[in-house]
């Protein structure tokens, strides 16, 4: 093979080294050694904030199907009142929010948080305190925003919130905004989750692992988290558009001014159809390697199932209208989105089919998971089938809103998320538990899920075409829709009973541990079975093929001997090693923080922001806007800051540099991810802008003079170029200090960013355009927003450089904060130059 | 009314139009789709885990996904893709514009249904009720007059959005006399679940006889109101258009509902042809009388329905945007009642 980054691959050839001096274990043992008592809550290690992460979102799953049982109470027979129209409204809306956001996504996330370190051989993923913060903040804001349902604030518009439906004439309540808000930092800790995700499977893989060995889950997390990156930008989007309509009146969604109420929908099914797959991808990673483990073989055909990811992956951001067939949209349109809905269930099928040639290739094993996994692909092939047909135009057109939607999306999500969630659960809590879980128990609870779901959500096939409309909370009386729903609501207890059965068993028999657990219950083949600490593996492997621990017996032992990567800690901290995206090849040693209090007040605060702006009271909100600002400065502050050492031996006198600068290193990967979350944003926006245009041309107005378009043009290009100088005069102090000249032409860069910013704003003002007056003052001023948005952080950075400027940290002639500055205000400057000149020449109408 | 709205059998599959018809020919074909598919994959699946050796050695391998993930869904895929493409082309020709035009309007929770001239003009206005002619192809223009409703009568089509600053076209069309419950299928606030529709069917003939009925009466019914002295609150309407003994025998006085429905308040959001009722927030109420159903859907139309809607509409319907007329004493909303119930 050919080295990817000149690492000579014969070094690999040293391994498995003597065993080293078991003293090296005490070293792990005490650097990676937890905080006690309170202080638990500052630690950052991925076995605690994954198994809060798991607990957290499981807990949300059983408060989200309490809320399902209460509307299946009130819906057992005709005209009940049990709930009461508000109450149901409530309770379905906060159904489909927090199972959607609080439950599912935020789950896949935390079993990736949980299980890819181990997985990938890794100390830990690259930014624990990334992890933490994205953890608590999901925890404070999500636990906050379901407590709004105790008061009767819970919003009440669906988990789509359709305007105008959810705009202020039609919702003048908090109750939406605590749906905008609430959705807030979910969407923050979604995006910190993926760009952590993201670089870590690419980045600290153990040496060997090229990307043709990676567990099939690492291969689902990668698509995934990609997939968050893409699509999550366009519900942050819709969000801010929605509140910024709703307190400040600029009418993106009202048709009166220029505005367009299916706006919304294409921006809010370009991130909610994905989302879909970005649910189901993890957990169809988790099913390939349950089936392998199951059947004791190898995957059959590993590579189309990687192909079967990336193209979900692909095609799922081509569907979204296929919710919109009913808006009375173009044929050809239509037609399109009808193909890819059909498209994307090819990649499906060829999953299920892999996971069937697996099966049969080996030798199953009955037990709880194979029972789950088996039950869900029945489930997920029945959903499958139901998309399939209201992927046809026409009968999506009678299908609809109605119940058989109802049952479709439940079987897909339960068939493609729930089940192998609950199989993985029984699967890999070996991991995390001195105790094992009751095999026998385990069947009873898949037993009476499998057939509470059918029962459930069968007849609701039924009911849909019978002319039952989802969302309502009531019905009439008379006709059989009655027993249909009695059954329902039977199978909807049958469920709950095996749920409940589980949670028994769970408190009888789960112990949360995270150095005594029971180990390799079905005897899976991959690396997170390696013996482990809270440093994960003693020493990190070299990979030879899918399943080392199938295919090398002894690897446990020799791992644990340090007779690999890494036996010991090579500088006295935390620290993992980074390896190549494509081939895993060492690269460096790279130096972790450690617990800390910081990323738990940022997220804290970032909650609190959130919470008193939706309640309004804007003073507060400052404040805690401050202290997370504060708090999130504290904490990055620690996590750059360099050591003497330059170079460490990493075992067998191989020697690897520590904590390098540059695109090599992990910072560098992490900030190009978020610049593609900010740019899909910006992205967004200007589809807005071109799309009201398109729709409602005539509010559309002259723009300002080019002269002025030519000027702010100037001032953004110097900005970039300063951006590009502060680190070039940098590298020419090399060997001596920074000094000041450096941050400050940063700062400089900064400031003109904010006065091209004031140009613009102040040019399309004195052209006659105001933001609440038209649809195109609305989407231009939206853009000026967004630029305000990262100039403020490029302000922040800018004087948080002059205080590491000013302590001494500034290393020369590269450095990692430098560099991530002067990036961030380059493509300020640019996303700048795009926002003003799109619609300055491009003014539509 | 109530009866039509859902039930057995299934309305999608129950067509009474050839908007429908189609579409239900399509529904069978792919239940048993579904149906076939669910049975392969399930076979497929035990024979993985209980088959013999050698169906084993035969399912387990690549070829499997080969044959059964990619080319066996790609020929089925493509087939249904073609059918549903060339369906939806069909079902989507453009508008002629000579059609028959009746204007339907989504609002928080009823619809508003207005019958238009060749020249769009509308020349009679009902709420929650659609008469059509069987055999004649009919456009309704669909608008929301608040938020995003959406219209559904599923034994004549399927359904289309109601959108506010949007008109959208659907074509619907009954081939027998009948009456065809409808929804509204968007969620679109508090009482989404209580409203409902009804599309009646009238034999050709039948229908031109309703239609010509209900024009040329409101034009008489005007211009009496036009002659008779405003002081004196006249009774709206002649011996022949009305019976009177029911105004005179029974118990309630249609002509003190009459003045009653202008001065407490009714008249603001509610209009009645021929009379000084000209809101135009509610349903219209000239015909209020003939209506199969109250409350959009939720009611039968009869005097005690009538006066329990009047004097208690918001815990029938919570949240509804008339309310309750409490104030007024049982008499004087029987009053009102009997004078509603003559508005046919």
């Amino acid at each position: 093979m050919k080295s990817e980054t000149g690492f000579d691959h014969a070094l690999y050839d040293r391994f498995p080294t003597e065993a080293r001096p078991d003293g090296e274990v005490r070293d792990l043992e005490r650097i990676w050694a937890s905080p006690k008592g309170w202080r638990r809550l500052t630690a950052v290690n991925n076995n605690y904030v994954g198994f809060w992460y798991i607990v957290t979102a499981f807990g949300f799953f059983l408060a989200a199907g309490v809320l399902a049982l209460g509307m299946r109470i009130q819906l057992a027979a005709p005209m009940q009142d049990v709930l009461g129209v508000d109450t149901y409204n409530q309770f379905f809306t906060m159904h489909g929010t927090v199972m959607m956001f609080l439950f599912a996504v935020p789950a896949v996330e935390a079993i990736g948080i949980m299980l890819l370190p181990q997985m990938l051989a890794a100390r830990d993923l690259p930014f624990p305190r990334l992890s933490a913060y994205a953890y608590w903040a999901y925890f404070v804001g999500g636990t906050m925003f379901f407590l709004s349902l105790f008061v009767g604030l819970a919003p009440d518009g669906g988990w789509f919130m359709y305007p105008p439906l959810t705009s202020i004439a039609f919702s003048p309540g908090i109750n939406t905004d605590f749906w905008l808000l609430g959705i807030g930092f979910i969407e923050i800790s979604a995006i910190a989750g993926a760009i952590e995700i993201i670089v870590g499977v690419l980045r600290t893989r153990a040496p060997g692992m090229t990307l043709d060995k990676m567990p099939m889950f690492a291969w689902a997390m990668l698509v995934f988290a990609v997939m968050i990156v893409v699509a999550f930008p366009s519900v942050i989007l819709c969000t801010m558009l929605l509140e910024i309509e709703r307190a400040f009146n600029w009418p993106f969604f009202d048709a009166t001014r220029g505005g367009d109420p299916l706006l919304w929908q294409h921006l809010f099914w370009f991130f909610g159809h994905p989302e879909v797959y970005i649910i189901f991808i993890p957990a169809a990673g988790l099913m390939s390697m349950m089936v392998a483990t199951v059947a004791q073989t190898e995957l059959v055909g590993y590579r189309l199932n990687v192909l079967a990811l990336v193209a979900t992956g692909f095609i799922s951001f081509g569907v979204w209208a296929h919710h919109m067939f009913a808006t009375d949209m173009p044929r050809v349109s239509a037609g399109y989105f009808s193909a890819a809905s059909m498209a994307v269930s090819l990649p499906a099928g060829i999953q299920v089919f892999c996971w069937i040639a697996t099966l049969a290739s080996g030798k199953i094993r009955w037990s709880t998971p194979a029972l789950f996994v088996v039950g869900s692909v029945v489930i997920f092939t029945m959903g499958g089938l139901t998309g399939v047909m209201v992927g046809m135009v026409p009968f999506d057109w009678q299908a609809h809103d109605t119940y058989f939607i109802v049952a479709h999306l439940h079987y897909v999500l339960m068939g493609g998320m729930v089940f192998p969630m609950f199989a993985a659960f029984y699967h890999w809590h070996g991991m995390t538990s001195s105790r094992a879980l009751s095999d026998h128990v385990g069947r009873w609870v898949f037993w009476l899920m499998f057939a509470g779901l059918h029962i459930t959500f069968f007849p609701m096939h039924l009911s849909g075409l019978m002319g039952m409309p989802r969302r309502i909370y009531t019905y009439m009386p008379g006709r059989d829709l009655d027993l249909l729903n009695l059954i329902s609501t039977i199978g909807a207890f049958i469920m709950a009973a095996g749920i409940l059965l589980f949670l028994i068993d769970c408190t009888r028999r789960f112990r949360f541990t995270v150095d005594n657990d029971v180990g390799n219950l079905y005897g899976g083949g991959t690396l997170e079975w390696l013996p482990t600490g809270l440093y994960s593996t003693r020493s990190i492997p070299v990979i030879t093929s899918r399943e080392p621990l199938w295919d090398r017996p002894d690897l446990p032992r020799e791992v644990a001997e340090g007779r690999y990567f890494l036996p010991n800690s090579a500088t006295g901290h935390r620290e993992t090693l980074i390896t190549s995206p494509l081939f895993a090849e060492p690269q460096y040693v790279q130096l972790m923080p450690g617990p800390s209090a910081w990323p738990l007040s940022a997220a804290i605060f970032t909650a609190g922001f959130f919470l008193s702006l939706t309640v309004q009271a804007y003073a507060f909100a400052i404040f805690c806007g401050l202290v997370a600002v504060v708090s999130t400065l504290r904490w990055v502050w620690e996590t750059d800051r360099p050591i003497k050492q330059d170079r460490a031996d990493i075992g067998a006198g191989i020697e690897m540099p520590i904590a390098i600068t540059g695109p090599q290193s992990h910072g560098w990967w992490a900030l190009n991810t978020l610049l593609v979350v900010v740019g899909m944003i910006g992205f967004m926006a200007l589809f807005a802008y071109f799309y009201l245009s398109g729709i409602n041309g005539e509010v559309w107005q002259t723009p300002p003079p080019l002269g002025e378009t030519v000027v702010i043009l100037g001032v953004e290009a110097l900005a970039l170029l300063g951006a590009w100088g502060g680190r070039r005069v940098l590298a020419l102090r090399s060997g001596r200090m920074a000094e000041d000249l450096p941050w400050i032409i940063q700062a400089a860069a900064a400031a003109l960013l904010t006065g091209a910013l004031w140009l613009d704003v102040t040019g399309w003002l004195e052209s006659g355009l105001h933001p609440t007056e038209s649809g195109m003052g609305a989407t231009v001023f939206m853009l000026s927003v967004l630029q305000g948005q990262v100039v403020a952080v490029a302000i922040v950075m800018a004087i948080y450089l002059a205080f590491r400027e000013a302590r001494g940290i500034m290393t020369t002639p590269t450095n990692v904060t430098m560099d991530i500055v002067g990036r961030f205000i380059g493509y300020c400057a640019i996303q700048g130059m795009v926002f003003t000149l799109v619609p300055r020449i491009f003014p539509g109408g | 009314m109530i009866d039509a709205l859902w039930g057995w059998p299934p309305p999608v599959l129950d067509p009474a139009g050839p908007y429908a018809d189609k579409v239900t020919t399509l529904a069978w074909a792919l239940f048993g789709m579904g149906v076939v598919v669910t049975a392969i994959v399930c076979a497929a699946l035990w024979l993985a885990v209980r088959g013999s050796p050698r169906m084993k050695a035969l399912i387990g391998g690549e070829r499997t996904i080969w044959i059964g993930g990619i080319a066996f869904p790609g020929v089925v895929l493509l087939g249904l893709l073609v059918w549903g493409l060339t369906l939806t082309a069909s079902l989507t020709q453009p508008i002629r514009g000579d059609e028959m035009r009746i204007r339907i309007t989504g609002e928080m929770w009823w619809f508003r249904v207005q019958y238009l001239n060749a020249d769009g003009d509308i020349v009679m206005e009902d709420a929650n009720e659609l008469h059509l002619p069987v055999g004649v192809p009919v456009v309704l223009e669909l608008e929301g007059a608040d938020v995003i409703h959406s219209f559904w009568v599923p034994h004549l089509s399927g359904k289309k959005d109601m959108i506010p600053g949007r008109r959208t076209l659907l074509r619907v069309q009954a081939d027998r006399p009948g009456e065809f419950g409808g929804l509204c299928a968007e969620y679109c606030g508090s009482q989404h679940a209580l409203m409902g529709f009804v599309a009646i069917a009238h034999k050709e003939s039948d229908w031109q006889t309703w239609f010509d009925d209900r024009t040329t009466r409101v034009a008489r019914t005007e211009m009496l109101a036009e002659t008779a002295p405003p002081d004196a609150m006249p009774y709206p309407g002649d011996a022949a258009a009305y019976p009177m003994e029911l105004g005179t025998l029974e118990r309630y006085d249609a002509r003190r509902g009459m003045r009653l429905f202008m001065e407490s308040g009714c008249a603001a959001c509610h209009r009645i042809a021929g009379t000084e009722a000209n809101g135009l927030a509610g349903p219209d109420l000239t015909h209020v009388g003939s209506r199969r159903s109250l409350g959009a859907g939720i009611l039968p139309n009869n005097r005690g329905t009538m006066m329990g809607w009047i004097g208690d509409s918001q815990s029938i319907k919570p949240g509804n945007r008339m309310p309750s007329y409490d104030v007024l004493s049982a008499e004087d909303i029987g009053h009102i009642a009997a004078f509603l119930e003559l508005q046919k």
